[in-house]
């Protein structure tokens, strides 16, 4: 084991490291340059249980109509060994539609190395037929720990090219979705193309074999019938890779970091507050959609201009507490130089303010 | 972002209560607004699962679909929330005014009033518009008919959503929204968007600061969501039981009606606290007085209604799924001229607006020293009343010798910027030109040139008309745009198969 590995196990305490997963993985992307989330995250800390530990549990919880629905659509998309599937993606790629496929499905109860090896196999010894992938086995470094990844998901190889399908329930309609869900789907899909692409050029084949076109199929309107998109993940796949590089480089990060900080659950929660302080966030009201320790970190940067968003702390001259904020306002404090411009601002603002609440003409 | 903005909500972090940011309300609120309350299925494209109807805080109706996923029932709510917002739209369709047009040689009518929608969140916007586009394109006659009502809830839905994105219109209005653009908290625009958290800074219970209000209200134990999203842990420990329980008494009417009693049960107190809180904004809102312009953009909202009113009366169609090219540029560049005028009248009608254009060195404020009512310019061919007068300010006047200025207090009249003339002591004075709203004659009638010691603010920002633009007509479409229109077969309805399971 590392140096590295070692402390991050530290940092973890006496449980094996969370499972990541593409969604954790996207998640990533989201604050990169957050150091504690970065170290959280390397060391596989289950944040959803820490969260909880510290008194400010997350709140990502799923429906199971969303989950049944789901799983009801995928099903159905992948009904009848995939002819379905294959004909909306062959005519959304604009290439004929083959007359058949073969169909693996790699899903099952085998264990891991296995599977992987399977699909290693399957996806680089045959020919360049149609084929379509059911669950296949990735595998993706991140932060120097191989991390295994299982999706629901179906890669096609067709006209010689590999592409990523993901289905997903949330509705296209009239040629429109919801633009959150669709960049969620986009980075997640990009995690995948990233893997399928290591894993072609790990065997010695072109990684560009991967199209960086990935298919999001749909259902149509307010039905359930499946409609293809095709989304181009070029720039999720930059931003994956520059966070995924970030954390191969955790040495530096943990610099950064306390000796002895630990996030171990074991550990009284106060004392975990504490070690939590030490290691520097930067948190965004973006956070609470994307982060699970995103509750604790908000009420940490309450008295900060940056929890009230970037606009704002903008608007404000850059400021970081509101107290300052306020005080250059009053004109109590005098600004420091590299304050004076955003000092003499905030003093207008504030008497401006002043002058129209008291009735100014407007 | 604007400073003064921004620097309300620091202020509000500090007093731990939201802080104003308008002086008068800037949207017209109507008497008798309905609030709609919905409640969407978790998973489902926009199937309704409840709503909370009614255009009085007393006069609440609930709405529940006992199996969301079954069309029929779908269609049932559609069906019953039309009998409620068709009802109410009807109301408005009493009595006509006179309006003069074409220079007042001509009249045309319009309604009175407008019907006027409340939703909590700009979600519930969008829940409206999907909602609408599920049902305009239905019929009540072929394979799988639907109640008459329905296609025609549709269409008003729709023509309500495409309202709400004209600046300016209150029409139908997300209470969010209306509660923000007069108050700032301290906490982030997200969070804003969490009604009850909102009225937590707004309005905290006593012996709480507006901060520990809102974090009560994201507890979705204690405070639902205001929709139409569900609480997940409500979705599974509550509702899926007690849909469950619905299913399996089919064939039998009294466990049946104990089964949707409870679902009622379980909807009604989800959606009530809601429902409360939109009173409450309405209740906040109305303790502001109304701009001077709000009605005037009213106007703007009846003259749509009315409208709309006569073209479905005339057997109008349902809006197409997608504008095409030359509908959708007209469509953009009114909603600009909208969104231009709208923040110059908001500006004008209130002094707190006005003072972000203060700081960005748009407007400033400042004391007639000198005025010269009688100055007559006869450089010309002939004779013109060209009043001058002196202003004194203490701000920054960041406008140009020649620059066209303009003043709330006499909107008609123009001030072109003659002379600046720093002063040592950080005033400085502006010399300004005034041409119209005086008249036609060589002497200013009282009152329209403004008299020494009149403080008066000054702006660069015009509040008039904006003329409209030149768009080709459909079958002119430019071929950049991808020419006219084919006439091509008729696009199936474009639901898929109404037949379909929906489990």
């Amino acid at each position: 084991m590392t140096d590295t590995a070692q402390r991050l196990a530290e940092i973890r305490g006496g449980v094996p490291p969370r499972r990541h997963n593409a969604r954790t993985i996207a998640a990533l992307t989201g604050n990169p340059g957050c150091t504690r989330r970065a170290v959280l995250d390397s060391a596989g800390v289950d944040k959803p249980k820490l969260a909880e530990r510290i008194g400010f549990p997350a709140r990502f919880g799923q429906s199971r109509f969303a989950i049944t629905r789901g799983n009801a659509f995928e099903a159905q998309v992948k009904a009848d060994g995939g002819t379905e599937l294959l004909r909306l993606v062959a005519e959304r790629l604009g290439v004929p539609v083959p007359a058949g496929a073969t169909w693996t499905d790699l899903g099952g109860a085998e264990d891991l190395p296995d599977r992987h090896e399977r699909f290693r196999a399957a996806l680089t010894g045959g020919g360049d037929e149609p084929a379509l992938f059911d669950h296949p086995l990735l595998g993706l470094d991140v932060a120097g720990r191989r991390v295994h990844l299982e999706p629901d998901l179906v890669a096609a190889r067709l006209g010689g090219r590999f592409h990523v399908v993901e289905i997903k329930s949330f509705p296209v309609i009239d040629g429109q979705a919801d633009p959150a869900k669709v960049s969620a789907a986009a980075i997640q899909s990009a995690v995948y193309v990233l893997a399928l692409r290591e894993l072609l050029a790990a065997e010695g084949h072109d990684p560009e074999l991967v199209s960086h076109e990935v298919v999001l199929v749909c259902p149509r309107d307010f039905a359930n019938r499946p409609v293809a998109s095709l989304l181009d993940v070029r720039k999720q796949l930059l931003v994956l890779r520059r966070q995924l590089d970030r954390m191969d480089r955790i040495e530096d990060l943990l610099g950064d970091v306390p000796a002895g900080f630990t996030a171990d659950l074991a550990a009284d929660p106060a004392a975990l507050t504490a070690a939590l302080s030490g290691v520097p966030a930067r948190y965004a009201p973006e956070c609470l959609a994307a982060c699970e320790l995103a509750y604790f970190c908000r009420h940490e940067a309450r008295g900060h201009t940056t929890a009230l968003g970037r606009p704002v702390r903008e608007a404000l001259g850059g400021i970081a507490d509101v107290g300052e904020v306020l005080a250059l306002a009053d004109g109590v404090r005098a600004s420091d130089p590299e304050q004076a411009e955003a000092g003499a601002l905030l003093r207008a603002a504030a008497r401006l303010r002043a002058d129209a609440l008291a009735g100014s003409p407007s | 972002m604007s400073t003064l903005r921004a620097l309300a909500k620091a202020q509000a972090v500090a007093a731990g209560l939201a802080q104003p940011v308008a002086t008068v309300r800037h949207l017209h609120l109507s008497d008798r607004p309905l609030v709609v309350v919905p409640l969407a299925m978790a998973g489902e494209a926009n199937a309704p699962l409840a709503a909370m109807v009614g255009a009085a805080r007393d006069e609440a109706r609930l709405l529940v679909v006992p199996q969301p996923r079954n069309r029929d029932q779908r269609f049932a709510f559609a069906a019953e929330l039309a009998g409620i917002v068709l009802l109410y739209l009807d109301s408005f369709r009493g009595v006509s005014e006179a309006v003069p047009v074409d220079r007042g040689k001509d009249v045309r009518y319009r309604y009175v009033d407008a019907p006027q929608l409340l939703v909590p969140n700009p979600a519930g916007i969008t829940f409206l518009r999907l909602f609408g586009r599920s049902t305009r394109f239905r019929r009540p006659d072929g394979d799988y008919p639907v109640h008459p009502s329905v296609p025609l809830l549709g269409r008003w839905l729709t023509f309500f959503a495409e309202r709400a994105e004209h600046p300016g219109s209150a029409a139908l209005v997300a209470m969010t929204e209306a509660l923000t653009l007069h108050w700032a908290t301290g906490q982030s625009a997200v969070e804003d968007l969490h009604l009850p958290a909102l009225l937590g800074w707004l309005d905290p219970p006593p012996g709480s600061i507006g901060a520990e209000a809102a974090a009560w209200a994201e507890d979705p134990e204690v405070c639902p969501p205001a929709g139409p999203a569900t609480d997940p842990d409500f979705d599974n420990r509550r509702l899926a039981p007690a849909m469950a329980a619905y299913v399996e008494a089919d064939g039998d009417p009294a466990a049946r009606s104990a089964a949707y009693a409870e679902l009622e049960r379980l909807l009604r107190g989800q959606l009530t606290p809601t429902w409360e809180l939109m009173w409450r904004g309405v209740g906040l809102l109305r303790a502001l007085p109304s701009g001077a312009r709000v009605a005037g953009r009213w106007d703007g909202d009846k003259d749509a209604f009315t409208g709309y009113a006569e073209y479905v009366d005339d057997g109008g169609g349902p809006q197409p799924r997608r504008d095409g090219a030359v509908a959708a540029a007209v469509r953009l560049h009114r909603l600009e001229r909208a969104l231009t005028s709208y923040a110059v009248q908001r500006a004008y009608d209130d002094p707190l607006v006005m003072a972000e254009h203060r700081l960005t060195g748009e407007a400033f404020v400042g004391d007639v020293t000198l005025a010269d009512p009688k100055r007559v310019d006869d450089t010309g061919k002939r004779p013109v009343l060209r009043p001058r007068i002196q202003v004194v300010t203490t701000e920054p006047v960041l406008v140009p010798v020649g620059a066209t200025l303009y003043s709330p207090a006499r909107p008609g009249q123009k001030a072109k910027v003659v002379f600046l003339t720093p002063g040592a002591d950080g005033k400085t004075e502006v010399v300004l030109e005034l041409s119209g709203g005086m008249g036609r004659g060589l002497t200013a009638p009282p009152g329209t040139v403004p008299e020494v010691g009149e403080r008066l603010c000054f702006t660069t920002l015009s509040d008039a008309f904006l003329p409209a633009g030149n768009f080709p007509a459909t079958e002119e479409t430019p071929w950049t745009h991808g020419g006219p229109p084919t006439v091509g077969p008729v696009p199936e309805s474009g639901d898929g198969d109404p037949a379909e399971e929906w489990t």
